[in-house]
């Protein structure tokens, strides 16, 4: 006799306290503290906040937290958090002029005003492991010296008053929003944008390189990286003016492009864009990139078929929350399906089966 | 704005619309069967269901068309503090409110090929709601249903353009019927 | 959950679905793009599903959920406990007591009526996305009504097999117009889809809703000389003797042994509280949970 399987209901709870426990590991180790996350790992922290599309870096870190460190399960707690929350209205887009950089690196001119900073960067670090680490030591204070007071300019700037580098149209209009309407192509500059910002940087990243490596090179510099503080305000109607809600650390980076011209327009360089919360270059350069290599079509460039310049094949498999989703669902029960497709499999092979008999004779 | 446009809400908005949405999807579902819906009180001249109706599905994401006698003050002002639906011209309507004589049938989106959702809803006060009239047939009628309708002619082109069109909804007191763009009548 | 809304969902992004459905009633078959939201059960997992369930459920109803025809498969659990705890309905695992039913890759045996509504969860909406990749371009096939692609694919099936080779998400004709997919259900379904019940299909992570109404033509696309056929494993249920219901098979020892009993569980036990037995099963007694 045969008693059908049961118990769905017992194992999903058994399974959550086992997660739970294993979540907190060796209870003779110190329990991990949010603001701990928040303070010693933080370039986890901001990466949650980017991909997770909200600038918080506490539930950022109780999302660290609560995924045992897995940054895209932790994306996806602060994603399904965000959706919940009421919008009040739109910030004033940010003005990146005004940023107080802790970081500002350029590869296109040796110096400029506001001087190159190179900040706390990995860069020149020996990827050597530090043992002393290990050991809980203290830090030694590093140098400080004044930052800029004053808005620094940005380099692409001074491209542009020698006109050699393409003018963006002024565009005032109300930038979609991904998170509230249905992707729709062809998406506009803005909407790509905002799709990258939000994407996988694995993904963006690995996109971003092919465009390196020849598929649909466009030729970047990084004109300007910066990473810094911003002021976010937000326009009071009752008011009459824009009061600032708060501030927020980013990441932008500016690349010029290969030139293009034609036999109306002098040869001029393009521009591709990056923007992030946090400290997070990798992205924003990856961004640059591939925002660059996006807009093919209105700098009048050919499509060569590069998996970076289809906007519909990079647009629809950037998001990790979408893409892990889906990847994983196919462990879910499918028996149903894979029961017609037996049977459909053992009835082409009795047919073939019969034929092959019926030609023999 | 007076203070009548603050009243004549939902009460309790989450349970009072999910409530009203059902009748309002059962009647699209089941084009020509009468139901009734409860919890807007609407300033004259719209009523009860109309008014339900747009408490339910409007918000500033929907641009609203007032046919005249509609587009008068109480109305206006009660629909903005309810939903906060933007007043627009037809051609540019997700819904429109109005009585039959002076909706501008032609003026309204139908929809494209390849969008045949972005078509406007009418909702169409009538003076009478009943089960007789029309004979209607398509999706969502077992056989046949008949509804009182204020025409046939403009129906009948209408569902020759399907997929595009428009979709109807015929309010009285506080009772709605539904006409989709898939609905044959004669 | 209390400091969430009835039904988890903000009423904004209800009435931005509800609106969605509406569309998809009027135009039976056609993928209304929706502004799907994130919810917080994964992609894949039935966000669609859940976020159309959320959008129609009322405090009133008793609702049912199913994957793979089973009320105990964990993922079914999972979306009903869910319901429970945001919108504070009732739940039952007997389809005649359901008035919505959420269902992955399954339609119940037993009749649906009028006054119920099936809600499928649905992976991919589009029925020609694995012949042609582009969104943009499928789109303006449905727009023209091109869909020659389809019927190429399954003749060079049968020229190749002999027979149709797709045995589930077996793609349909809506009214004359849409070619849609009925979500991955066995064929064996394809002929309850014209029915009594309402019955809407939620895909969040596609951001696609659509919709049949009652008693909608449906048609399983085929040709005159190979006519669709609606097929099951040739056995009946070893547990309460089922001729004409979708049969899981299970692998019962080391030696590879079958077993085959009905996908849907309630109408199983229904059917064995009616006293009927099958060659493994007893008689039944115990509870009905």
């Amino acid at each position: 006799m045969y008693v059908a399987v049961k118990g769905g209901e017992r194992a999903i709870d058994n399974a959550h306290a086992w997660l739970a426990e294993e979540r907190r590991g060796d209870t003779a180790i110190a329990e991990i503290s949010v603001a701990q996350i928040r303070e010693q790992l933080t370039l986890a922290v901001n990466r949650v906040m980017a991909e997770g599309s909200l600038f918080d870096p506490d539930l950022a870190a109780l999302a660290i937290k609560q995924a045992r460190g897995d940054l895209i399960e932790a994306i996806f707690l602060i994603r399904a958090y965000r959706t919940t929350l009421p919008r009040f209205g739109g910030a004033v887009p940010i003005a990146t002029d005004n940023m107080t950089c802790d970081r500002r690196v350029s590869a296109t001119f040796k110096d400029a005003p506001g001087g190159q900073i190179l900040g706390p960067t990995f860069d020149y670090t020996h990827r050597l492991l530090d043992f002393k680490l290990a050991a809980e030591g203290e830090v030694p204070d590093a140098t400080e010296v004044l930052t800029r007071q004053d808005a620094t300019p940005h380099i692409m700037d001074f491209l542009n008053r020698e006109d050699l580098v393409q003018t963006e149209p002024f565009d005032d209009t109300h930038p979609p929003d991904l998170t509230r309407a249905p992707l729709e192509l062809p998406a506009t500059r803005a909407l790509r944008l905002q799709s990258l910002a939000r994407g996988d940087e694995g993904f963006i990243l690995g996109m971003a390189y092919s465009t390196q490596r020849g598929y649909a090179r466009n030729h970047a510099f990084v004109a300007e990286l910066r990473i810094g503080i911003v002021p976010v305000e937000l326009e009071i109607p009752e008011l009459g003016f824009a009061v600032e809600i708060g501030e927020i650390q980013i990441t932008e980076c500016e690349t010029v492009n290969q030139f293009k011209g034609s036999k109306t327009e002098p040869p001029q360089f393009t521009r591709g864009y990056g923007l992030v919360f946090g400290m997070s270059e990798r992205k924003a350069i990856s961004m640059a990139l591939v925002d660059r290599a996006l807009r093919w079509k209105e700098l009048g460039e050919d499509f060569v078929g590069a998996p970076a310049q289809d906007e519909e094949f990079v647009l629809y498999h950037a998001d990790n929350i979408q893409a892990t989703g889906f990847l994983e669902h196919i462990k879910l029960p499918h028996y149903v399906d894979f029961q017609s497709e037996l049977e459909l499999i053992r009835k082409l092979r009795r047919e073939a089966a019969a034929e092959t008999q019926e030609a023999a004779q | 704005m007076n203070g009548l446009a603050l009243s004549g809400g939902f009460v309790d908005g989450p349970i009072q619309s999910a409530q009203a949405f059902r009748q309002i999807m059962t009647a699209m579902a089941r084009p020509g069967e009468i139901l009734d819906v409860s919890g807007a009180a609407p300033p004259a001249p719209l009523s009860i269901a109309a008014g339900t109706i747009l408490l339910t599905l409007c918000d500033p994401e929907t641009p609203l068309f007032l046919a005249p006698g509609f587009d008068i003050d109480p109305v206006r002002d009660w629909i903005t503090f309810h939903t906060g639906a933007p007043f627009v011209s037809a051609g540019d309507a997700q819904f429109a409110v109005g009585v039959w004589k002076d909706l501008p049938i032609a003026s309204f989106p139908i929809g494209t090929a390849e969008y045949p959702d972005r078509s406007t809803t009418l909702i169409v006060e009538v003076e009478d709601l009943c089960t007789q009239g029309f004979v209607l047939r398509g999706p969502g009628i077992k056989n046949s249903r008949t509804l009182s309708l204020p025409e046939t002619e403009v129906f009948a082109t209408n569902a020759q353009l399907f997929p595009l069109g428009l979709d109807f909804y015929f309010t009285h007191r506080s009772r709605l019927a539904a006409l989709p763009r898939t609905t044959k009548v004669s | 959950m209390s400091e969430y809304n009835f039904a988890y969902l903000d009423e904004q992004t209800k009435r931005m679905i509800r609106r969605a459905i509406l569309k998809g009633l009027a135009t039976p078959g056609y993928q209304v793009p929706f502004a799907s939201r994130e919810m917080p059960m994964p992609y894949g997992w039935g966000t669609g599903g859940v976020q159309v369930s959320a959008a129609i459920l009322t405090p009133a109803d008793t609702l049912k959920v199913i994957d793979q025809g089973a009320d105990d498969t964990t993922n079914a659990v999972s979306i009903r406990r869910f319901f429970e705890k945001t919108a504070a309905v009732s739940v039952t695992e007997a389809t005649g007591d359901a008035s919505v039913i959420q269902t992955r890759h399954r339609i119940p045996e037993e009749r649906l009526r009028e006054d119920q509504i099936i809600v499928y969860q649905v992976p991919i909406p589009e029925p020609l996305r694995f012949l042609e990749p582009s969104e943009v371009e499928t789109r303006k096939m449905h727009g023209l009504e091109e869909y020659g692609l389809m019927h190429v694919k399954l003749y060079e099936d049968i020229s190749q097999h002999g027979a149709i080779a797709t045995a589930y998400a077996y793609p349909v004709k809506v009214e004359g117009r849409y070619v849609m997919d009925p979500s991955p259900i066995p064929k064996f379904d394809n002929p309850k889809l014209e029915m009594a019940a309402i019955q809407l299909f939620g895909a969040g992570r596609e951001q696609r809703i659509y919709a049949i109404p009652p008693y909608t033509k449906v048609v399983s696309l085929d040709f005159e000389d190979h006519p669709f056929e609606p097929t099951k494993a040739d056995h009946a249920c070893d547990l309460c003797a089922a001729e004409n219901s979708y049969l899981d098979e299970l692998i019962t020892d080391d030696q590879g042994s079958r077993m085959f009993m009905c996908s849907d569980t309630d109408y199983c036990a229904s059917r064995r509280r009616q006293g009927h037995v099958g060659v493994k099963g007893t008689v039944f007694e115990g509870s009905a949970t």
